[in-house]
């Protein structure tokens, strides 16, 4: 099953869970991390029990350091969120 | 005026804190940096973001904050939408456990002012969702005024550009934004020196964000100690009463008794 991890397409076997994307992008506790499933936050009791399907899109975000200052190191990163 | 601990105690979201400096977590070199320079500020809150994990990212700025006994309030930085900011803070109230959220709604990358419209509809949202928002905004009087109807926690105006050093380009917009605002009004971004953390409490404000002007000081750790001390005195000169300003001098030695020399 493909699909979008963290902007990059990933291999994920069949009936795989939010949970399973989760640790595929690298996180190894659920401490301080967030998951957005198709644009829609998902809580952290949920992961197990979410299927995922062909072309989901799974982000998996952690906390960074972070200022308002920061903004200027983000604006030209491939994440950049614009205006729609 | 003896300023005990306790007479400078303040409270924002319910809580009463001590120190009335909030810090910023990014640009240092390490987190060993970042931990030295937070001790030095005495910060008790200190803002985080949220971005794509990293799985090769070293160490956790969590941890550093859980050693120190810090409050992480997460941002939205980043965000241009109304939309794109509540769905941060969403993701933040799940990374954190905290509905505390310091919202950022950016209108432009060359200026990172804010877009007065869309932040206060995220406001407006995220109030309604249950969160305790402290939104940047701009030095504007009235926007500080909506937001805090919309049932903000404290407002956050900025003195100059996110990053800028700048100073407090507009002192008399933040001294009536002082003055009017019922909820804590923290004054963000633009600080470049402890003497503008220092006029920023003599206008009235109750706290100080900093963040580019600790990290990127030559000495971080030394200037977070000196915006420490900046707020501190422009704190206690606030409850001083200064001096009005005048055009011409005022004595202050009596003429009378001045004997003839000549």
């Amino acid at each position: 099953m493909r699909i979008e991890l963290n902007g990059s397409p990933r291999e994920l076997a069949e009936g795989a869970s939010l949970a399973d994307a989760v640790r595929a992008a690298g996180a190894d506790e659920a401490r301080g991390v967030a998951v957005a499933l198709d644009a829609e936050v998902c809580p952290r009791r949920e992961w197990a029990q979410t299927q995922l399907a062909e072309g989901s899109r799974v982000e998996v975000l952690a906390a960074i350091q972070g200022g308002a200052e920061d903004v200027t190191r983000f604006v030209s990163a491939p994440s950049r969120r614009t205006r729609r | 005026m003896t300023l005990g601990r306790s007479a400078s105690q303040w409270e924002l979201g319910g809580r009463t804190w001590t120190s009335r400096l909030i810090a910023g977590t990014g640009g240092f070199r390490s987190l060993e940096q970042m931990e030295q320079a937070l001790q030095a500020a005495g910060a008790e809150i200190v803002t985080v973001a949220l971005r794509r994990i990293d799985p090769d990212a070293k160490g956790s700025v969590l941890d550093v904050l859980d050693r120190l006994g810090l409050v992480a309030l997460p941002n939205t930085a980043g965000c241009y939408t109304a939309r794109d900011a509540v769905n941060t803070a969403r993701l933040a109230r799940e990374a954190f456990e905290t509905d505390w959220i310091k919202l950022e709604v950016i209108g432009d990358d060359r200026t990172l002012f804010p877009d007065a419209v869309e932040l206060l509809d995220a406001a407006e949202a995220l109030v309604g969702e249950g969160f305790t928002v402290l939104p940047y905004t701009n030095d504007d009087p009235i926007l500080a005024r909506r937001l805090e109807e919309a049932g903000c926690a404290a407002v956050m105006p900025l003195g100059s550009p996110i990053g800028s050093g700048a100073g407090i380009r507009n002192p008399y917009n933040i001294a009536i934004i002082a003055d009017r605002a019922a909820v804590p009004v923290v004054l963000d971004a633009g600080i470049g020196t402890a003497s503008d953390a220092a006029l920023a409490m003599e206008l009235g404000c109750d706290a100080v964000m900093a963040a580019s002007s600790i990290f990127g000081a030559a000495d971080p750790a030394a200037m977070a100690s000196a915006l420490r001390l900046g707020v501190e005195a422009g704190y206690a000169a606030r409850r001083a009463g200064r001096i009005p300003r005048r055009t011409h001098a005022e004595a202050s030695t009596p003429e009378q008794g001045l004997p003839e020399l000549s």
